[in-house]
């Protein structure tokens, strides 16, 4: 397949993710500002850090006004990342790529970018949002459901994997990255009920609340936060698990084309060592270097891909 | 002659002659929409609308928001063609399209048409389409116009005119195409009831007529691409609906590169050899070594690849010559110098402005008539002249006495009405035909019916879909 090709089913799924997980990451900020408005504007800024959008977002508004930020977030055309943008983007890329996609995808790519410019053609009332998160959400169902149910299992459907694994990673290492000090056992007030409170919202960022209590029951620990979002490999977005998937994709690319690239070797290195020990030895190394370092080598992998796959000459 | 509107009119309608009795071809049809309760019609058209949009057969306008993707409006009632109606077109159209290549293939060899004097040397050589590079050239298999699209109307029962030929990109097939499928979805129990030609071997038909003519270097199967300006261009659902259908990739300049004197594409195992491109850009964008340097679209070095056999450019470069308006006026003698016959199909009485007794013509009948750029396309920049404004009207004038030689004036057509289905009812409306000519060494094939364009306003003559224009699904019956 042509190297563009591959470059832009990568890149479709990344915007994808991309515009998933921040309707996430709205839905928990909005969820904290409606219920603890003292600490509404500094949820918001880590919710925009999160997202890589705060820079952008202070040269065009003095504070972190709900309103404003959720505005910012889902629909300003002259923010690149916004909701609106990310999913114009992965539609453009499905275009290019329009010929190794089935007509299922496509039509569902093309109506949830179609769907959503008809809802987020004026701003967002806030009793509306909910509606607006869900509706962004069921849209990358469709077009989750429409991939694995339609796309041939071959180098462009691992291509297009790629990219939803190594964007949650990525994701998933930043919503860490912005709370690591939450998470930090010499914190002085934890156990306390604002810490709670925090937790609970970083397990909604990445939509398993549920999942946790369910496996740890009602016990809130920043350890086991930390072990459940990196290492634990049943949770789809944790860290382990997107390395793994990577992995697998990696490893049916190797069969395919009978190259080992260093874009393979890379990936399983980041794996085996960073992730292949228990929580405590990674905390005892400290959780903001490990994360930090995790990023890094998450996009070097990404940059490594582009290269060795000819995405771009 | 634009006076009257709606039925019982000076036009020929093919659903009812001049507002007699239903046409043979269509009695089927009508039969059908009679018993039809409109309600429903009306409904599948909405869920038409809603397939387009979903698809993404849509379209960009030049010079607006590259965001403002629109539809091409699609009639519900076809436009349907006799076997013995089109037997008759086809033959036409064959012979126009051989005359063609026989015409390119002279013009950049020995030039005997312009030797005998029947068509004039300033045509040419003024002629921004004509490629002194390809003087002496072969393309593989001998072959210009690998895919031509021919205008044809219709003023009446047995009256055809060719309007022009598009020899460059002809595009429009993938409408054709979709428009069928369309039909087949909404209306099943319609194609259940009546024998219509098949139309979607059209794709597998391009892919072979393409692969006939391979060049030299072409080792085995030969692999062919579509080559697109990218994902803005107007036409590029088209481009992508095409290469999908065949099977063959769809690329842009920047996916290729010359590598040991063949075409290659990047792809993710490195640089794979092209043998045929099917290429959606101008001349002028294919090689920015030896054309436009300033191009992104094209492949530096191609042409010299071309020139040693590497690769099969399709249609030929230099083909554009054919689409100019001036040249089209002499078409009937081109047709009848390459092929000793009388031309099947007439052209529309032309007068080229340069020559000055036509322009004083012109001039004087300038309300009555149509006037078009020689070069242009897409229903810009022309008068028709009947339905513009005496202020419209007088600021042509100023156009063409400035610039004679860039214009040809025709007379104003009564082009035949097809019906379209309005809130109302049928409604007729003005429509062109376009078919789609393949050519190969192997012969010519040419899709039975091609795309009717229908002017969506009543009265309306100008068809072309910048400017407003639908188009409908077009049946030829089976004998």
């Amino acid at each position: 397949m042509l190297g563009k090709t591959a470059g832009s089913l990568f890149w479709m799924a990344r915007y994808l993710e991309r515009s998933e997980n921040n309707a996430r990451l709205i839905d928990a900020g909005f969820r904290i500002a409606l219920t603890r408005s003292s600490t509404a504007a500094a949820e918001w800024r880590s919710v925009l850090v999160t997202a890589g959008q705060d820079v952008r977002f202070r040269q065009a508004h003095q504070d972190y006004h709900s309103q404003r930020v959720v505005d910012f977030m889902l629909r300003d055309p002259a923010n690149p990342s916004s909701i609106l943008s990310v999913v114009k983007q992965a539609r453009d890329n499905a275009r290019t790529a329009r010929t190794y996609l089935t007509r299922e995808v496509w039509e569902a790519v093309n109506t949830s970018w179609m769907a959503l410019g008809a809802q987020l053609k004026r701003q967002v009332r806030e009793d509306d949002l909910p509606d607006v998160l869900a509706a962004i959400r069921q849209n990358n169902a469709l077009v989750r459901g429409a991939f694995s149910g339609t796309m041939l299992r071959n180098d462009g459907y691992n291509f297009a994997r790629l990219g939803t694994f190594l964007e949650r990673a990525d994701n998933t290492a930043r919503i860490l990255d912005v709370k690591y000090y939450l998470l930090l056992p010499s914190v002085a007030h934890i156990g306390t009920s604002i810490d709670n409170v925090q937790w609970e919202t970083i397990l909604r960022s990445v939509s398993a609340h549920r999942a946790y209590h369910w496996l740890y029951g009602t016990e809130i620990s920043a350890l086991k936060i930390a072990e459940f979002l990196i290492l634990y490999k049943q949770m789809p977005r944790s860290l382990a698990f997107c390395c793994d998937q990577m992995n697998d994709n990696l490893g049916l690319l190797q069969r395919a084309y009978g190259v080992e690239t260093d874009a393979i070797r890379m990936g399983s290195s980041m794996c085996r060592e960073r992730l292949s020990r228990p929580i405590g030895s990674i905390f005892d190394g400290g959780l903001h270097e490990f994360i930090t370092d995790f990023l890094r080598a998450n996009a070097a992998l990404a940059q490594q891909i582009e290269r060795d796959y000819r995405f771009v000459e | 002659m634009l006076r009257g509107k709606g039925w019982g009119i000076p036009f020929f309608d093919e659903m009812t002659g001049h507002g007699g009795e239903v046409r043979s071809p269509y009695r089927d049809y009508h039969d059908w929409f009679d018993r039809e309760d409109a309600a429903r019609i009306q409904r599948k058209a909405q869920q038409a609308e809603a397939f387009f949009r979903t698809t993404g057969i849509t379209f960009n306008v030049y010079g607006e928001d590259e965001a403002d993707e629109r539809l091409i409006p699609f009639d519900v009632v076809p436009r349907i063609i006799s076997a013995g109606e089109w037997r008759r077109l086809s033959r036409g159209i064959e012979q126009r399209v051989r005359a063609l290549n026989a015409f390119l293939h002279d013009i950049y060899h020995r030039q005997e048409i312009l030797r005998a004097g029947r068509v004039p040397v300033n045509l040419i050589s003024r002629n921004e389409a004509f490629l002194p590079m390809m003087m002496g050239m072969d393309p593989p298999g001998g072959v210009y116009t690998h895919i031509s699209g021919i205008d044809i109307v219709r003023t009446g029962p047995n009256e055809y005119y060719v309007l022009e030929d598009n020899a460059r990109t002809p595009s429009g097939v993938s409408y054709m195409l979709e428009n069928r499928e369309t039909m087949l979805q909404m209306f099943p129990e319609l194609f259940a009831k009546i024998s219509v030609r098949e139309v979607s071997d059209y794709p597998l038909n391009l892919l072979k007529s393409l692969s006939a003519c391979a060049p030299p270097k072409c080792n085995g199967t030969p692999t062919v691409a579509v080559l697109t300006p990218g994902i803005h261009n107007s036409a590029y659902f088209e481009h992508s609906f095409i290469a999908d259908q065949m099977g063959a990739e769809l690329v842009e300049g920047h996916d290729l590169r010359v590598v040991d004197g063949r075409v290659a594409m990047r792809t993710t195992q490195g640089y794979t050899p092209i043998d045929v491109i099917y290429r959606r850009v101008d001349d002028d964008f294919l090689d920015p070594l030896n054309f436009r340097p300033d191009s992104m679209l094209g492949v530096p070095g191609i042409w010299d690849v071309y020139r040693a056999g590497g690769i099969t450019i399709a249609n030929a470069p230099g083909t554009g010559i054919a689409d100019d308006k001036a040249l089209y006026s002499y078409m009937p003698d081109i047709i009848e110098f390459y092929t000793g016959e009388k031309a099947l199909l007439p052209n529309v009485p032309t007068w080229r402005c340069s020559d000055p007794d036509h322009l004083k013509e012109v001039l004087d009948r300038l309300p009555e008539l149509v006037v078009k750029e020689v070069h242009g396309s897409g229903g810009y920049g022309m008068l028709v002249g009947p339905a513009a404004s005496r202020k419209e009207v007088a600021a042509f004038r100023r156009k063409l006495e400035a610039n004679p030689g860039n214009y040809i004036a025709q007379p104003t057509l009564s082009l035949s009405t097809v019906p379209i289905f309005t809130k109302a009812g049928l409604a007729p409306r003005h429509v062109d035909l376009r078919p789609f000519v393949l050519m190969s060494p192997q012969g010519i094939t040419i899709t039975p019916g091609g795309l009717t364009r229908v002017a969506m306003t009543k009265g309306s003559l100008v068809v072309n879909s910048s400017q407003g224009g639908g188009t409908k699904d077009t049946w030829v019956l089976e004998d």
